[in-house]
């Protein structure tokens, strides 16, 4: 693939950050949220620049000790980052994470 | 702070439930123009309404089951809603907490505008310079060599009361399960003082610290006059809160949660009795306020307007008073149902019903509506 002035074109890697329809005002009304990265990121890592750009959205995530909040679940591809490394968990560049809150209380 | 109403003014109350905040305007105290929910689905455990500078500020601890605690603040009856970027209430790293919920927001005396206290769970206490949109922890209270013994009640570890001299420096706190802490230097230093109040719960019934205070409120008009709501136990303090005595004598239990003063006359107060330990409703199913005139050397059971039978209870910050003249006393259940009283106590009405748990009301004459 090539742009119009002939270079090369090479697409950014990136991870997509999927959010529940509850969080997307604090995200400017998106869905979805796409950072750019050049390589692995950790999961606190990827939260830690969602709150750079959304601050209020940062702490429906995590509280002040940058701990994930009790009921707010992350997946990639499928797999809920407590059962992996946590925070620590690695995504790679193409990978979606997803953003979903339990199914709790009445 | 005291504040008439006058033909021209208009009152607010704002009802913090589990799910959700309602807020209602009155020209009159009868009829009421409800908006809501707002928040829905966080629980409001906390309301400030600050009608200090001329406007009305309502100011709420919201918390989501999913989503965790936070405060915002409205200026404009609820139409829009303003939270600070970072968060209000934010634990510094280095006590390494994060905030649970917020049990208190208490604006200060008319003459510190912009100071407005909040108590939180972990137990702390809060204060604002600018009118609760960013609140500095009390470290002398954070760092008392108390804090590892002081205990969780039933609904968490948390400083619910906070009483402010208008006049002077001192600060009377008190907290689930620790009792009343008291500052004489404006919050930098505390001690506990609860002496006279029991504890029978624990191995010494009388220790320094480790009561189970519900409520505490001033006296309108006396100074270092206090009154508590104990887990069971009423009690009134003289000088300041060095030693208590029960004023519980004439009520129908000892247990509750709400303690109320009057915004002016000194000497009166309400409570609510709850029949506990073991069942905690009102007595028999009889909801009734009971109101001294005397600073609680006699009681009088206020029920005219409320139902035959009421088996719900009400919480510690589920009541609140007015500033108006008669005075008005507003309370809610945790089954949703708020009463009005325009006269004191004397004869209330219901203003609102089916609403989930009624966690906290609050109540104000307005300024710039």
């Amino acid at each position: 693939m090539s742009c119009a002035c002939g270079r090369q074109w090479r697409p950014v890697p990136e991870i997509t950050l999927l959010l529940p329809s509850v969080l997307q005002p604090l995200a400017g009304g998106q869905s979805l949220l796409t950072m750019p990265v050049g390589g692995p990121v950790t999961v606190g890592g990827l939260l830690n620049a969602v709150a750079a750009d959304y601050a209020v959205l940062g702490r429906r995530l995590r509280d002040e000790t940058g701990a994930l909040r009790r009921f707010v679940n992350i997946y990639i591809d499928g797999d809920e980052v407590r059962r992996l490394q946590g925070l620590e968990t690695e995504v790679l560049p193409g990978q979606e994470v997803l953003v979903i809150q339990s199914v709790a209380g009445g | 702070m005291v504040r008439m109403a006058t033909a021209a003014e208009s009152f607010v109350l704002a009802i913090g439930t589990k799910k959700g905040l309602w807020l209602a305007t009155s020209k009159d105290r009868q009829d009421w123009s409800f908006t809501g929910p707002h928040f829905l689905m966080a629980e409001i455990p906390s309301i400030g309404i600050d009608t200090r500078e001329g406007r009305t500020r309502i100011m709420v601890g919201a918390r989501s089951p999913h989503w965790g605690p936070t405060v915002a603040h409205s200026d404009d009856f609820g139409a829009t809603w303003n939270e600070p970027e970072h968060g209000a209430i934010k634990f510094p790293e280095d006590t390494g907490a994060a905030l649970e919920r917020v049990w208190q927001i208490y604006p200060d005396a008319e003459s510190r505008p912009g100071v407005v206290w909040a108590g939180a769970e972990p137990i702390s206490l809060w204060k604002s310079t600018d009118g609760g949109e960013h609140f500095e922890l009390n470290r002398g209270l954070w760092d008392h060599p108390h804090r590892s013994e002081w205990g969780a009640g039933y609904g968490g570890a948390a400083a619910h009361s906070i009483v402010v001299d208008p006049a002077g420096e001192t600060v009377h706190v008190a907290m689930s399960t620790g009792g009343v802490y008291r500052s004489a230097d404006g919050g930098t230093s505390w001690e506990a003082r609860n002496r006279g109040i029991s504890a029978y719960f624990m191995p010494d019934p009388n220790p320094e610290f480790g009561q189970c205070v519900h409520k505490i409120a001033a006296d309108a008009a006396v100074a270092g006059r206090l009154y508590a709501q104990n887990h069971h136990g009423v009690y009134r303090t003289d000088d300041n809160a060095d030693s208590w005595n029960s004023i519980a004598e004439g009520l129908p239990a000892d247990f509750g949660f709400v303690m109320l003063t009057h915004p002016r006359r000194d000497g009166t107060a309400w409570v609510v009795p709850l029949k506990a330990d073991g069942e905690r409703i009102p007595p028999d199913g009889r909801l009734a306020v009971h109101r001294t005139d005397d600073a609680g050397n006699t009681w009088k059971r206020l029920s005219t307007g409320l139902p035959e039978r009421e088996y719900n209870s009400v919480l510690r910050d589920a009541a609140s008073v007015d500033t108006a003249e008669p005075a008005g006393v507003y309370f809610g259940t945790r089954g949703g149902t708020v009463y009005a009283s325009t006269d004191e106590g004397e004869t209330f009405r219901e203003v609102a019903s089916h609403l989930p748990d009624v966690l906290c009301v609050r109540a104000a004459v307005a300024a710039g509506a």
